[in-house]
């Protein structure tokens, strides 16, 4: 039998042998920080402070706007500068709390209390998980005490940790699996205490043969854990493809894992939330790998939110060649930068510098139907028809496509021999539906 | 940092397979038929081969040039096209023939329709049609052993003689430059499969549909429905023209119906139709047909299915 898997994905250059071996250093940040109110699917957080204020480490400086929304916190002690539009990853400005770090990390009163998860109730922990601000750090960032509170709980019956890490060059979640296995274990505990038919499920793909070693021995004692090695493909770590992968079910682009009995987290998710319930230390830091061929030094870091990109390029010894391209995340999902003054956010989890741009090496050429697109789409649509249907904004035809399941995984744009930007074209697409219905 | 970074939306990285790459490919793999063609046929073939290669390339140059288009021959489609007609063509025909034909194939069935990727029937197929219709007479006289004019053994096969398969199978007979040998196409079948250029999808469809056809309307012989197989262009077909992305369905279901098609019609056409051949006219039959194929066979989207 092969291992568990989806029809359909890729196998790019994976990169990961340029950091995949450096352990997790720890970076204090130098300068300003900043903390975008939004870094989250939903509404953007209401400000609890301003400028002026002192704020200590661990401090709530965000108030979630609503359900589906996330806590701001501080990563830092200092005073509060102001509160202005700053850019993010995305090329957007997003209202931010900038906050001068005194450099002492005065921490908030109960900051690191150590806590017995198994003493708390269910509304407890999910009260917790939400004043910590967590989020899906696969880079989604959907709030993650909604995910854990689903319409009936009993029906849930797998919790699935993601340590697929299919995007190229990515390695922080391996690194926490090989630092860190035990808190995710833990965390995995914690979540399972919410979901009283569940069984944990860790879902790590077989490029990565010491985390499933190292997890698979961990979870010997585990009743409710296993650990399920996948194919390496990229998309694996999309949350359709390994809900498929672990359970068989299959959801859409209208249902929730829920829908399946699924909730899934990624590997530094689970890292979290143990943390907060357990240690009462909110998502104040990230996982961070700094790579790519133009960077001297490749590394996995530990940064407190907030902190400047710049920084983290500073401490890999910056370029070794001149980049043409500067991404956060990886090479297949992740933000083209246009420079490198934006703050690491919550859903931040690379900086992947290229030598060589290959977008702009390739020029487009005529699309000859060779089907490559069809084979390689992860959600089984038809990117060819969609193409055409794009090229004349026809909205109709995209959508009668099935457009609208499109992940925007990338595999499209990847595999094309013509090398049309198949995935552009439909974000936009997907875009312009999503806008017009949200008028109706 | 002097120069600026380049922003574009993900993805970053892109394969290293090009639409150039893949038809240089497709005619490396017909370079065992093409060398086993003018290996049997002599020097004449290798004409029939050159005049339609260079009349394919310079039909392109010139049209697009005189269109004010940007020139595309190094995409090597054209390069495709002329080897794949010239492969269609009897070697004693008269040499302007595969000159015009190469005319029509690239300006009429592909330019006009919009270039590469437009045109909804392949090319070469369209060129050799247009020129058995039109040229009945030299486009079926073959030879074999210097101007010795005999049947193909497909057609005496239809007449009730008997053949020999072997032969067939190697090569040893009379027919189009390209269709001859069974091993050398099987070879270049090979390559394009290892290469992830063609999946078996159609090709697999077409002759084992064909194959069931011609056993149970020919005779219940397995001979029989070899003897089929090794005759005329069927692995040709299959292989090389079937396979052709542009005039094929992008769909998985829509490759197998469309192999399926291929297998009655070229079964129809060669059993119970006036010509012992027929592999030609079921491929851009089934060519006009691919956007029909193509709307009943679009899959079920991830989570959708059953819905």
């Amino acid at each position: 039998m092969g291992l568990a898997t989806f029809k359909g994905g890729i196998h790019t250059y994976e990169g990961k042998e340029l950091s995949e071996n450096k352990p997790v250093q720890v970076l204090q940040p130098k300068g300003e920080m900043v903390f975008p109110l939004s870094q989250h699917i939903g509404a953007p957080a209401k400000p609890l402070v301003a400028a002026g204020d002192q704020v200590l480490v661990g401090q709530k400086i965000g108030e979630a706007g609503g359900f589906i929304s996330a806590c701001v916190i501080s990563s830092v002690s200092g005073t509060v500068k102001t509160i202005e539009p700053r850019m993010v990853a995305n090329g957007s400005m997003v209202m931010s709390i900038i906050v001068e770090n005194d450099g002492k990390y005065q921490e908030a009163e109960g900051f690191g209390k150590q806590r017995d998860p198994k003493s708390l109730s269910k509304e407890e922990i999910r009260d917790i998980v939400k004043e910590a601000g967590i989020v899906g750090l696969g880079g989604a960032g959907f709030p993650t005490h909604v995910k854990l509170t689903p319409k009936d709980e009993t029906k849930i019956d797998t919790i699935i940790v993601n340590g697929a890490e299919c995007e190229p060059y990515l390695t922080s979640d391996y690194r926490m699996m090989m630092e860190e296995p035990e808190s995710i274990i833990k965390g995995l505990n914690i979540i399972l205490q919410l979901f009283d038919n569940a069984k944990g499920v860790i879902g790590i793909e077989n490029n990565k043969p010491e985390a499933i070693r190292v997890m698979t021995e961990l979870v010997k004692d585990e009743p409710r854990i296993t650990v399920c090695p996948l194919k390496t493909k990229y998309p694996q770590g999309g949350e359709r493809a390994l809900i498929y992968a672990v359970t068989g079910r299959k959801i859409n682009s209208s249902m929730l894992p829920a829908d399946a009995g699924c909730i899934v987290d990624n590997v530094d998710t689970v890292i979290s939330i143990y943390n907060a319930v357990a240690k009462s230390t909110p998502l104040i830091r990230r996982i961070i790998t700094v790579t790519g061929d133009a960077i001297a030094n490749p590394q996995n870091y530990n940064v407190r939110t907030g902190t400047n990109y710049a920084e983290l390029l500073e401490a890999s010894g910056g370029f070794k060649t001149e980049p043409e391209k500067v991404i956060s995340g990886g090479p297949m999902m992740g933000q083209a930068l246009f420079n490198m003054n934006i703050p690491v956010t919550k859903t931040s989890s690379a900086l992947t510098c290229m030598s060589k741009d290959e977008v702009a090496l390739s020029a487009p050429t005529a699309c000859i139907r060779c089907g490559r697109c069809v084979n390689v789409c992860p959600s089984h649509v038809v990117p060819q028809m969609m193409m055409q249907a794009a090229m004349r904004s026809d909205i109709d035809t995209f959508v009668k496509l099935d457009g609208m399941e499109c992940c925007e995984c990338g595999c499209c744009a990847y595999a094309c021999p013509a090398k049309l930007p198949l995935t552009q074209a439909f974000k936009e697409m997907r875009k312009t539906v999503i806008a017009s219905r949200k008028k109706a | 940092m002097s120069k600026l970074l380049n922003v574009s939306s993900s993805p970053h990285v892109r394969d290293h397979v090009t639409s150039q790459n893949i038809m240089l490919d497709v005619a490396i793999a017909m370079i065992p038929a093409t060398a086993y063609g003018v290996y049997q046929f002599g020097v004449k073939a290798a004409l029939v081969l050159l005049v339609s290669i260079l009349s394919c390339v310079l039909s392109e140059y010139v049209f697009e040039t005189l269109m004010g288009k940007p020139v595309t021959v190094s995409d090597g489609s054209a390069l495709v096209t002329g080897m794949i007609l010239g492969l269609n063509m009897p070697p004693a025909i008269p040499l302007w023939m595969p000159f015009l034909g190469g005319v029509f194939a690239i300006i009429v069935v592909k330019q006009l329709y919009g270039g590469l990727g437009q045109n909804f029937m392949n090319p070469a197929l369209a060129a050799r049609c247009f020129l058995l219709i039109s040229f009945a007479g030299p486009m079926t006289t073959f030879t074999y052993n210097d101007a010795v004019v005999s049947p193909t053994p497909l057609a005496a096969f239809k007449a009730g003689q008997s053949v020999d398969v072997a032969a067939m199978f190697i090569g040893k007979i009379p027919g189009t430059i390209g269709e001859v040998s069974i091993i050398a196409l099987l070879i270049g079948a090979a390559y394009l499969i290892a290469r992830k250029v063609i999946s078996i999808r159609i090709p697999a469809a077409y002759l084992i549909t064909f194959s069931l056809f011609v056993f149970v309307f020919g005779q219940h012989d397995l001979m029989y429905v070899l003897t089929h197989l090794c005759g005329g262009g069927i692995i040709f077909g299959a292989f090389f023209m079937a396979t052709d992305y542009v005039t094929s369905p992008v769909t998985t279901k829509g490759q197998i119906y469309f192999g399926i098609l291929l297998g009655v019609l070229t079964g129809l056409f060669r059993l119970f139709g006036g010509s012992a051949e027929g592999v030609s006219y079921a491929i851009i039959i089934s060519n006009i047909l691919v956007p029909l194929i193509e709307k009943i066979s679009l899959p079920k989207a991830f989570g959708k299915e059953g819905k």
